[in-house]
């Protein structure tokens, strides 16, 4: 396949950035979306240029490190996939492909598609976990957990943390981010003890760090390549009024 | 074709006659844990914060530890390369984890999957360490499922479980196909609890590059930011190494990109010794490479082997697709070869057979690279619904990468590297032979022997982060008087430096090839020569031509911008550096090991129907390897494996 890519440059988080464009030939349709910018790093060292910079690790869909906004859309066209998981047999030959970072206000740029996340790594720390120390657990079977609700926790659970739902939304929100980390514990029993503190914390957390608000556009869930459902963001916004009725969240 | 004369390396290496201890306590081994936790020394709450422990690595091994330290009240800092910990490699760990829980009833305890661990690594495990390991399990579950981890239930609330490789009972505990993310964002939510409490200080997007001893003791790490380039030294009282595996050496295999054997190969390189480096683990059911293009290989869970059937033609070259070949003009080698465990064969020979089907000429695929993994009886049988909850992320994934989609055609699997066994030797109270440098988790040469079995590793890590250094560390600390460290030590000084030297040096070659084409050819001599199968004078044959590949890196290699920014090209030319040395140090201990046993296969040493033949008369040993200096041969040292509870047999799965 032959492409042309039009790329976002930008040195640092202080320097402007721009888009350049490349001519790549020789892509395989068989190649992942992040092997095809692979080679064209390989043919920018061969020109002695510095090659794209761009995250990714696992390179298998769970990491949630990779993301890139491909022609408009958070990890590209096809629907429920990472950008490491898309692959070219997506694309036509003589496509034109736009390749940007996230864009929003709490992910700056670090260098070229590389932004910085670490707010959602906060929005945990303020409350996204179960107060419980390494030696205070009863037998694991002791609480049964009716399969529907461990069923509903996993659906939840499985985020990856990656970024598309605040980079996808208008507002640059993260409601799907925090709403499914407190969908994942709040249905839980463990979770009870702090379901209430811990919806006003991690919002107020998520609030601090710069990230919109929620106005019900639905391109987050649209775009997550794990499918996390809207719903969650309604449960987070119930739990969010019973704990406001209870006074909860000063710690 | 041009003959290359090899030289044959004549030089043996030089081994220490006094056995290495591995400081296991005298005592019945039932008791030995309990009552080691009880003679240790303790450190009064209220001393703790005073004390400094760097943890590198934030994956199971490292969050848990760095979570369960800084619950205790220690100081911590750790330090991990991705931009949060979250996204370390534990996180893609499929299948499952195992406990001695016995919750289905069928025969399980904490002696059986001791006994299955130590027989899976085929006997060149640590008795000690494993049946340990096996006494933790079951608190590893206990906690993950208080901190909220969704394992899969049944209908009645209770845990599931499912079986896995070179196991007869059903022991192993699962978050549909991703509970290596599970454990992992348990671990990391710990993690973020004590980072709030602010007793761990996280560094993220920061890589260790050198450790630094003073007066014998480990007491920090150099570290470069990998935003700014800086580098910096950071001082402690103990540091704990929890960095993983290094399969990446291979250059394709089933781990993350960045994952690399960096902090070991430099702890090495300081003094730490590397023990059993050719111990790999070959997962056999990985989607099989297309092209060149290919720049990692994706796992498909061992778990897929509860339902599906392996096979490939009876007729070498037969090439019709897997529709038209009838039912007896299939052959079900594992089913066939090894009828009491069948698909379920452990790890190392299911890749081993899959290996011998594709080089008889039964692979399948377009590139003939491959053996079948068919569904369509467990679809007949239970109905594609239930294979969909089972297993659809793993369809979707394989359907995602192939264009294929398994319900309706087999899958196409054949092995790759993923795990490695080998790693720093460590004591029984996880030390290495450096007092004050603890190694954890796949970094570590740990419980595995000289193969692991499936959903081990999740088990492991955990073990060692959640329950056992945070009860041997502490000891370490009050047993120890550690003096005063500043960053004017002339060992702090030194050890910034040759870290400033290594980056300056790989800038200034300013050649012609990329990173990534040297590291792909390292990964195919490493392949060729020290993958599945090893000869000695294959291996011979990569000591030769890794020096010389590596001599046209340093010649030749092209590092891109500087090495005062965000340099993704710099960091992979520091790592590739070290899976030179290492991989020299893995055909080394490869070619020492006169024997084939677990994942190390000589093709020298095999029964008549091509199974490992062990030789516990010479190499019933740990094997630990001391840097000597880069031109001279390492030292090795032996730890004799003493095997007083499981008998030393020969491994049957049939």
């Amino acid at each position: 396949m032959r492409l042309k890519l039009r790329i976002w440059r930008q040195k640092n988080a202080q320097s402007e950035g721009r888009f350049v464009e490349y001519n790549l030939d020789g892509v395989s349709e068989d190649s992942s979306f992040l092997e095809m910018l692979d080679l064209l790093n390989q043919q920018l060292i061969d020109r002695n240029e510095e090659p794209v910079h761009f995250d990714h690790d696992c390179r298998e869909g769970i990491c949630g490190m990779c993301g890139l906004m491909i022609n408009g859309i958070a990890h590209g066209p096809k629907a429920a996939v990472t950008t490491c998981q898309l692959h070219m047999r997506e694309f036509k030959d003589g496509d034109t492909i736009t390749i940007e970072p996230w864009r929003a206000k709490a992910f700056p740029v670090i260098k070229d598609l590389v932004v910085d996340r670490s707010a959602f790594d906060r929005i945990i720390q303020a409350g996204g976990y179960i107060s419980v120390s390494t030696g205070q657990a009863p037998d694991a079977n002791v609480i049964p957990v009716p399969k529907t609700q461990a069923d509903r926790a996993m659906d939840a659970a499985a985020c990856i943390g990656c970024g598309a739902c605040v980079a996808a939304c208008p507002n640059g929100s993260a409601m799907l981010f925090t709403a499914a980390k407190l969908a994942h514990l709040n249905s839980l029993p463990q979770g009870q003890p702090e379901r209430y503190d811990r919806a006003v914390l991690m919002v107020n957390q998520m609030d601090a760090e710069g990230f919109g608000g929620c106005t019900n556009i639905g391109e987050c869930e649209a775009v997550c390549p794990k499918e996390i459902s809207l719903d969650f963001i309604a449960m987070m916004n119930r739990d969010l009024l019973v704990a406001n009725l209870l006074g909860k969240g000063k710690r | 074709m041009s003959v290359t004369t090899t030289q044959t390396i004549t030089e043996t290496p030089t081994f220490v006659e006094a056995p290495l201890d591995g400081r296991v306590p005298s005592g019945p081994i039932e008791t030995l844990w309990e009552r080691t936790k009880f003679e240790m020394k303790l450190v009064n709450p209220s001393n703790r914060r005073k004390f400094k422990i760097i943890i590198v690595g934030s994956g199971l091994a490292g969050a848990s530890a760095a979570a369960t330290l800084g619950e205790q009240g220690y100081n911590i800092e750790c330090y991990c390369y991705q931009d949060s910990p979250r996204r370390a490699h534990s996180v893609a760990a499929q299948g499952g984890i195992n406990a001695a829980k016995n919750y289905r009833n069928d025969g399980d305890s904490v002696y059986r999957l001791f006994y299955d661990t130590v027989k899976g690594g085929d006997f060149r495990a640590r008795e000690a360490n494993v049946y340990r390991l096996a006494e933790v399990s079951n608190a590893i579950i206990d906690q993950c499922v208080a901190q909220g981890v969704p394992f899969a239930r049944e209908y009645g609330g209770m845990l599931d479980n499912r079986s896995f490789g070179g196991a007869q009972v059903s022991r192993t505990f699962y978050a549909r196909g991703q509970t290596g993310q599970q454990l992992l964002l348990g671990a990391y939510q710990a993690l973020a609890r004590q980072i709030a409490a602010g007793t761990v200080k996280m560094f993220t997007r920061t890589e260790m590059l050198d450790l630094i001893v003073v007066n014998g003791r480990a007491r920090g790490i150099v570290v470069r930011d990998m935003r700014t380039g800086e580098i910096t030294p950071r001082l402690a009282d103990v540091v704990v190494l929890a960095t993983g595996g290094y399969s990446n050496v291979f250059y394709l295999s089933t781990n993350a990109k960045g994952c690399n054997g960096t902090a070991i190969w430099r702890a090495y390189k300081r003094g730490a010794y590397f023990a059993n480096p050719c111990f790999t683990q070959i997962h056999p059911t990985c989607i099989p490479p297309v092209g060149e293009h290919q720049s990692k290989l994706t796992l498909m869970s061992e778990s897929l082997r509860n339902d599906g059937r392996i096979w490939v033609p009876r007729q070498p070259g037969d090439t019709r697709p897997p529709e038209q070949i009838p039912e007896n003009e299939r052959y079900y080698y594992l089913e066939e070869m090894y009828p009491s465990y069948g698909n379920l064969s452990p790890r190392d020979i299911s890749s081993r057979a899959a290996k011998r089907m594709v080089d008889s000429g039964r692979g399948v695929g377009p590139l003939r690279n491959g053996v079948y993994l068919d569904f369509a009886d467990a679809i007949k049988r239970l109905g594609e619904k239930v294979i969909r909850d089972r297993y659809g992320n793993l369809f979707d994934m394989y359907e995602n990468i192939t264009g294929e989609n398994a319900y309706k055609t087999p899958m196409r699997i054949y092995p790759a590297p993923h795990y490695t066994m080998g790693g720093l030797w460590v004591d029984y109270y996880l030390m290495s032979n450096i007092p004050g440098l603890f190694v954890i988790g796949e970094a570590n040469f740990s419980d595995h022997g000289a193969n692991r079995l499936g959903a081990s590793a999740l088990m492991q890590g955990l073990a060692d982060g959640y329950f056992i250094l945070p009860a041997t560390l502490p000891n370490y600390i009050a047993s120890t008087k550690l003096e005063k460290v500043t960053e004017d030590a002339d060992a702090v000084k030194e050890a910034v430096d040759n870290v400033k030297r290594i980056t300056e040096r790989l800038m200034n070659v300013k050649g012609e090839k990329s990173v990534d084409h040297y590291h792909r050819e390292l990964g195919k001599i490493m392949w060729e020569y020290c993958g599945m199968s090893r000869t000695a004078e294959g291996l011979q044959k990569a000591l030769q031509l890794i020096p010389e590949l590596e001599a046209e890196f340093w010649e030749n290699v092209r590092v891109t911008g500087s090495a005062n920014e965000l340099n993704q090209e710099l960091e992979k030319a520091g790592r590739l550096v070290d899976y030179f040395e290492l991989g020299k140090l893995m055909c080394l201990d490869a070619l020492n090991r006169n024997e084939s046993c677990g994942g190390h296969f000589r093709e020298e040493y095999q029964t008549p129907d091509g199974e490992a033949l062990r030789n516990d008369e010479e190499y019933a040993y740990v094997a630990a390897w001391q840097y000597a200096g880069d031109d001279a041969m390492p030292i090795l040292h032996k730890e004799p494996l003493k095997f007083e509870y499981v008998k030393l047999t020969t491994r049957s799965y049939k």
